[in-house]
């Protein structure tokens, strides 16, 4: 459990260093959202309409511009040999390596969504869903980028498939999150249903994710 | 030489084994035995099968053919080959952006170490004055050295090591040579893939290219461009 906790801690602590990639989805993530609201122009109806499809898309594609490296710079410098050295399974070392990788890029991300939900005229309650939301259904695309990271480091292609075999995936998890923060919004639509049905993609694609990341490095390796 | 842990009859036995590596069979039919004490160098030419066999024996790959038992008495009986072995590879899995001491407390977390202190680690092989640097910095002998000092501060009773000598000068090199020493004395087992000479005391040798894979001509050629282009094909 030490080993788990230390793992976790290392990668949060290399992401967030210069250089370290965490800032890189919130980037991403500041930028569309910001220049959006110039694009469509100052229509407030049409802004907080469709600004939660907005927020979510945005925060799908923050969070799997980086992931698709997850697993790359231990390869690149060895380390991912030596961390599969202990007795704990390769699966521990991917929800360690996905925690890590939330907490680092994914968390920074839902904490400037309520800030930047202002500049799409986002309500109060849709802000509040907003986040709820993306609380929620960011591990699950975390879990599943894991499968594309590990993917990429024992195909040379990985990259590319990255975006072929992971995106339609992912859309489930955007469907529901922006269902249920619409329906925050729109009065007669219940908002429990979707959510709840996100919360289980999530929990779905935790253990998907966990299983397939690590039988793709075990198997990479053979 | 300061030695912290006794292994208890460690052992490594290999009987029969085939290795191979993608498509290509490297080796076939080797067995070995080797117990608290031994050293082996394994040699052969590039190719043969050195890295795949200190991968195999580490539990990151399986065999094709053959047994393997990697094992240990006392406290750490029950433990599978992959807790049982120190894997010091081409790569010194050194993180450029952390400092040397915690690089080492990192791994120390991680593989639980009850060994040396970090600073009597790289003390011994002559690094002590880098530990507050960041790692980027250090030149590939010292990066070596101090990816070395892992196997110090978290002991393990199995040390594979490939090319451990390659990026050291003379004087690192004895130094290490010291330390391997001092670990066969404390019942450890060392297996080194080299191409230079190691000099050690009664050190094995094992010629991997004594146990050729039979090739079934034609098709095994075939494989063998396939991977090739599996293996090569850019981004």
């Amino acid at each position: 459990m030490s080993a788990f906790r230390a793992l976790i801690a290392r990668d949060v602590r290399l992401a967030t260093r210069v250089g370290g990639g965490a800032l890189t989805g919130t980037l991403f993530f500041l930028a569309v959202i910001v220049t959006i609201p110039f694009g469509v122009g100052p229509d407030l109806n049409l802004l907080s309409r469709i600004g939660p499809a907005i927020m979510w898309i945005g925060a799908l594609l923050a969070t799997l511009i980086g992931l698709e490296r997850l697993f790359q710079s231990d390869k690149d410098d060895g380390a991912l040999d030596l961390l599969r050295l202990t007795d704990s399974p390769v699966s521990n070392f991917v929800i360690a390596k996905v925690i890590a990788h939330w907490l680092g890029s994914s968390l920074p991300l839902v904490l400037v969504t309520p800030l930047l939900s202002l500049l799409l005229a986002l309500e109060p309650r849709a802000i509040l869903a907003l986040t709820a939301t993306l609380a929620v259904g960011t591990p699950a695309l975390s879990f599943l980028g894991a499968v594309g990271a590990a993917l990429a480091v024992t195909l040379r292609r990985g990259a590319l498939l990255m975006a072929v075999i992971i995106l339609p995936f992912s859309i489930p998890v955007l469907i529901f999150g922006v269902a249920a923060t619409r329906a925050a919004i729109v009065d007669p639509d219940p908002f429990w249903p979707p959510f709840a049905l996100l919360t289980a993609t999530s929990l779905i694609y935790a253990v998907i994710g966990t299983l397939g990341a690590a039988a793709t490095l075990k198997i990479g390796d053979g | 030489m300061k030695v912290c842990t006794v292994w208890v009859e460690a052992r490594v036995k290999i009987k029969e084994l085939a290795l191979s590596r993608g498509e290509r069979a490297l080796v076939a039919g080797l067995s070995l035995t080797l117990v608290g004490g031994d050293a082996v160098a394994l040699v052969g030419p590039n190719g043969s099968g050195k890295t795949s066999l200190l991968r195999v024996l580490a539990g990151l790959a399986e065999p094709t053919a053959g047994d393997l038992t990697v094992s240990m008495q006392g406290a750490d009986a029950d433990l599978p080959r992959n807790a049982l072995v120190h894997l010091g590879g081409h790569q010194d899995g050194l993180k450029g952006a952390l400092t040397v001491r915690d690089n080492l407390e990192f791994w120390i977390a991680y593989f639980g170490g009850a060994g040396l202190s970090i600073s009597k680690a790289l003390d011994q092989l002559g690094v002590g004055h880098l530990v507050d640097l960041p790692a980027a910095i250090l030149s590939q002998g010292q990066k070596r050295r101090v990816a070395l000092a892992r196997l110090l501060v978290a002991p393990r009773p199995i040390w594979l090591l490939d090319e451990p000598t390659a990026a050291l000068d003379t004087a690192s090199t004895a130094r290490f040579l010291t330390l391997v020493e001092a670990h066969r004395r404390a019942g450890g087992i060392v297996v080194a893939a080299t191409h230079t000479s190691l000099d050690l005391s009664n050190l094995k040798t094992l010629d991997l290219g004594d146990y050729p894979a039979h090739r079934q001509d034609g098709e095994q050629t075939v494989k063998d461009a396939e991977s090739y282009w599996l293996e090569s094909e850019p981004l």
